[in-house]
């Protein structure tokens, strides 16, 4: 498929007239087949990242070390912390984005689409890699790797960790370009830059965190490399190193990378609540420059992982000052979204609950994180399961619960069928509940004293630990009705209609699935894309194409 | 109104009563819990507030059936949104405030732990009874000026500590010496109400060293010296906790901090040192000690011979029968 450099030309030449289902397993360049690779393959990914977690949890079931060894436990924690991250949440994020913004603004495909299948094709060997890690001698210093640690336990496995996170990571990179590239340049004629969906905000956000902070944690992992393999001692202290400069190193990566994960759900989010509120997104521009504001800041925050480091009293203070104030544009978008939803007209279908759940309970990790941002709270549950529940609420609570809303969202424009609604909600029905209760008892057992990332802890943790490992099983359990859901459904789901949910943004306005070239003439915005309740006479763009007739920004 | 003013006192309430935290046992500890009490107050609010909203919206706002027609276009409201930036806003600067004041007050930016470069930190140890170990974090302090943690409470930082205890962390255990007594230690024991300091040096990989009840923590980094200074409050056995990954046996890495009255820490004093000029030692290890071998092969790494081992041996059986 070619680039598309001029949206009035109507259509553009094409290997392939027909989708066939073995076109998923080849190097297509159709940024609608490239998206769904990446869904489905992060989706793996996670069953593989979810069994270890339930693995973690069987150990952690009592006191003792009794279902793995502890060396077994610290690879299992590194994996699933690995592979949540690096294979999980971040590439389905680009998996949506892949999916999502050509369509979203009117291209017939990404700005590089040979880029975009190179980028999508270095995850599963990384992937693979990282797992088979497993079976040889796997990493156990953690998915933060910590040296001396890293370049002591495990070695064989470590090296297989870094040479995995520089692929995924330059991956990631890859795909970056893309969005930005696609983005800025792309869009319609007849879309400015705040007539875009909030989708494509939050990208081009994340896009920006990922081109500035991936390449400094590829230094930081190649400079690990020397150290592991050539003997070198850059961040050894047995010959001058110093370990608190890969910390900051790595931490200027993957603080960011917390956005990276999470920025891309918050756009989802944004795009999710006003279709099925039928309102307008409450304070559009703020939404989005609070994406770029929560980019900007991101990238001063990363030492905030480092206070009982070896960091002086200043650079806690500093970065305890930046942690806290992101909070401010995170605000402005929850309540943005509250009184999206208020006064509305809200259909409870399986993606609006998730999207709801989703500000339930991403509200409480927002609010663990200002706590863990005052230096002297963090100082007592640094490195305690208060973090883990912190990270989990944010992570699962923020990108998971975001990604199962996204899919049931646009699953029946990705497939052309809808999904199964009561299904769905026993999905949320689980998943909620279990999310809970898994992860609402480990601020108690950090508070209390209970460390993180040990194989065997005091017999006084017992009981809150087994309320733990009972959530998690139920969130292992809760996956089925979706897995399911979404391969029966796809099979042999009630067909869907092009616009099932009424909404207005592009993706909506062609064929469900889409056609290989999206539109079949390039679409003309008629109305702004959350134009819910104010009088347009037609919401179908590209039925007049020689009228652009613009409705005005949804400012606030 | 009516459900403003009970969501305030709800979140009041809570704020004094979430019972979330261990036993208070040293001066910081009181100062990091008022922190957070207030800090769950506000955090209580807010939540009460966002969840009510999302359940409110769930009973009152659903679709009826048969409804197709939208809601109003309310596309903002730049009062309201200029309320809910600024009022985040104040509460994230007080809470900065608040913490900045707190911090002071635990003594982080007291010069000898803020890692201030103006200051020359090699004056400070006390005695001449250290031995090598010992001796090496100060060097390392005078040329890096990164030796961290948390120093001095402003009202103590122009004296020295009354007690100076230095710990050595390595894979899978603590070791206390008191450089002036030369008593070594595999758990620590200090007299309440004494202002103690503990210089921290790690042998091997990096550490944490921890004490819940005392609120306080900070890493151990190999080659870089730390520190924490703090007033023990209330007699009592405490955990001292590893809490930075550093290997397999990482959950095992736990000692006792023993804070005792000023006699009781005396006459304890006093048989150690009696005891160690008999030529016996003591080396505590690992809470739950995994199986010999396995230890032999890491006391090895560690440089304690097997006589060592055995004497620890006996010590944990007989100290710690979890």
């Amino acid at each position: 498929m070619t680039q598309v450099k001029n949206a009035s030309v109507a259509a553009v030449p094409v290997h392939e007239t027909e989708r066939k289902w073995w076109h998923f397993f080849t190097f297509s360049t159709d940024h609608k087949v490239i998206g769904i690779q990446y869904i489905v393959t992060s989706f793996i990914f996670y069953l593989i990242g979810g069994s270890l977690a339930t693995a973690i949890r069987t150990e952690l079931a009592t006191p003792a070390p009794d279902f793995v060894t502890p060396e077994v436990y610290n690879s299992l924690l590194t994996l699933h912390g690995t592979v949540m991250i690096f294979l999980w949440i971040v590439p389905a994020g680009a998996g949506l984005a892949n999916y999502l913004i050509p369509l979203m603004i009117g291209a017939r495909d990404m700005a590089f689409p040979k880029l975009n299948a190179v980028a999508f094709w270095m995850i599963p060997p990384a992937g693979l890699m990282l797992v088979l890690s497993f079976f040889l001698e796997a990493p156990q210093s953690g998915w933060t790797s910590y040296p001396p640690l890293s370049l002591m336990t495990g070695k064989v496995g470590e090296g297989i960790w870094i040479f995995s996170l520089l692929i995924s990571g330059t991956s990631s990179i890859l795909g970056a370009i893309n969005f930005f590239v696609t983005i800025l340049k792309m869009r319609v004629p007849s879309m400015g830059i705040h007539q875009m969906p909030l989708f494509c905000w939050a990208m081009l956000s994340t896009s920006g965190l990922i081109l500035i902070g991936t390449p400094v944690l590829a230094g930081a992992l190649i400079l690990l490399a020397f150290d592991l393999l050539a003997g070198t001692a850059f961040f050894n202290p047995t010959g001058g190193g110093d370990p608190v400069v890969y910390q900051h190193m790595f931490w200027f990566y993957s603080h960011p990378a917390v956005y990276i994960m999470v920025l891309p759900l918050f756009g989802a989010i944004s795009d999710i609540l006003p279709v099925h509120a039928r309102k307008p997104i409450f304070g559009y521009k703020a939404i989005a420059y609070s994406s770029i504001a929560i980019s900007f800041l991101g990238l001063i925050v990363w030492a905030h992982h480092m206070f009982t480091s070896g960091t002086p009293a200043w650079l806690r203070m500093f970065f305890m000052i930046t942690t806290m104030v992101i909070a401010v544009p995170t605000g402005i978008k929850v309540f943005g979204w509250l009184a999206t939803i208020w006064g509305g007209k809200i259909s409870l279908n399986s993606a609006m609950v998730f999207a709801m759940g989703f500000i339930a309970v991403f509200v409480i990790g927002g609010i663990s994180g200002v706590m863990l941002a005052a230096v002297p709270f963090d100082i007592h549950v640094h490195d305690t399961y208060f973090v883990v529940a912190h990270l989990h609420y944010v992570l699962f609570g923020g990108s998971v619960f975001g990604i199962y809303a996204a899919i049931y969202h646009w699953f029946p424009k990705m497939t052309g069928r809808m999904m199964n609604e009561p299904l769905g909600i026993i999905h949320f029905v689980l998943t909620f509940i279990g999310m809970n209760l898994t992860f609402l008892p480990m601020h108690q057992l950090g508070l209390l004293g209970m460390n993180r990332r040990i194989a065997f802890y005091d017999p006084r943790f017992t009981s809150l630990n087994q309320l733990v490992t009972l959530g998690s099983y139920i969130l292992a359990v809760s996956t089925f009705p979706f897995l399911f859901n979404a391969v029966w459904s796809w099979l042999k789901g009630k067909p869907a209609a092009d616009n099932p949910w009424r909404a207005l943004t592009l993706e909506w306005q062609t064929s469900s699935p889409p056609m290989i070239e999206n539109f079949e003439v390039l679409p003309v915005l008629t109305t702004g894309p959350y134009d819910y309740g104010m009088t347009h006479k037609s919401t179908e763009a590209g039925s007049e194409p020689g009228t652009p007739v613009l409705s005005g920004s949804p400012s606030a | 109104m009516l459900a403003g003013i009970a969501l305030t006192l709800v979140s009041l309430w809570y704020g004094k009563n979430h019972g979330l935290m261990p036993i208070e046992a040293s001066n910081d500890a009181a100062l990091v819990d008022g922190l957070f009490d207030s800090m769950m107050t506000v955090s209580m609010g807010i939540f009460l507030l966002v969840e009510g909203v999302l359940v409110i919206c769930l009973i009152k706002f659903r679709r009826k059936p048969g409804d197709e027609t939208d809601g109003p276009a309310i596309e903002g409201n730049i009062p309201l949104e200029i309320v809910w930036t600024a009022i985040p806003a104040v509460i994230v600067l007080v809470i900065g405030v608040y913490s900045f004041d707190i911090y002071n007050q635990m003594g982080g930016f007291d010069p000898e732990a803020a890692g201030d470069p103006g200051v020359v930190q090699v004056a400070m140890m006390p005695g001449n009874g250290a031995t090598q170990m010992i001796e090496t974090p100060v060097k390392h302090r005078g040329h890096n000026h990164m030796a961290l943690g948390i120093g001095a409470s402003p009202g103590n930082a122009d004296h020295p500590a009354d007690l100076t205890v230095d710990v050595l962390g390595m894979q899978y255990a603590w070791i206390f010496t008191y450089p002036v007594s030369g008593v070594t230690a595999g758990e620590l024991h200090v007299p309440v109400n004494k202002d103690i300091r503990v210089n921290l040096e790690a042998k091997d990989v990096i550490h944490a060293f921890w004490l819940p009840e005392f609120r306080l923590k900070q890493d151990v980094i190999p080659g870089q010296g730390a520190e924490l200074r703090f007033v023990p409050t209330r007699v009592g056995e405490y955990p001292i906790i590893c809490a930075e990954l550093c290997g397999p046996y990482h959950g095992g890495m736990n000692s006792r901090l023993y804070v005792q009255t000023q006699e009781d820490y005396d006459l304890w004093l006093q048989s150690q040192v009696a005891s160690q000029a008999d030529g016996s030692q003591t080396v505590a290890a690992a809470d739950e000690t995994p199986d010999a071998h396995l230890l032999a092969a890491y006391a090895e790494q560690v440089g304690i011979d097997a006589q060592d081992l055995d004497q620890l041996h006996a010590h944990h059986s007989q100290v710690h029968s979890l």
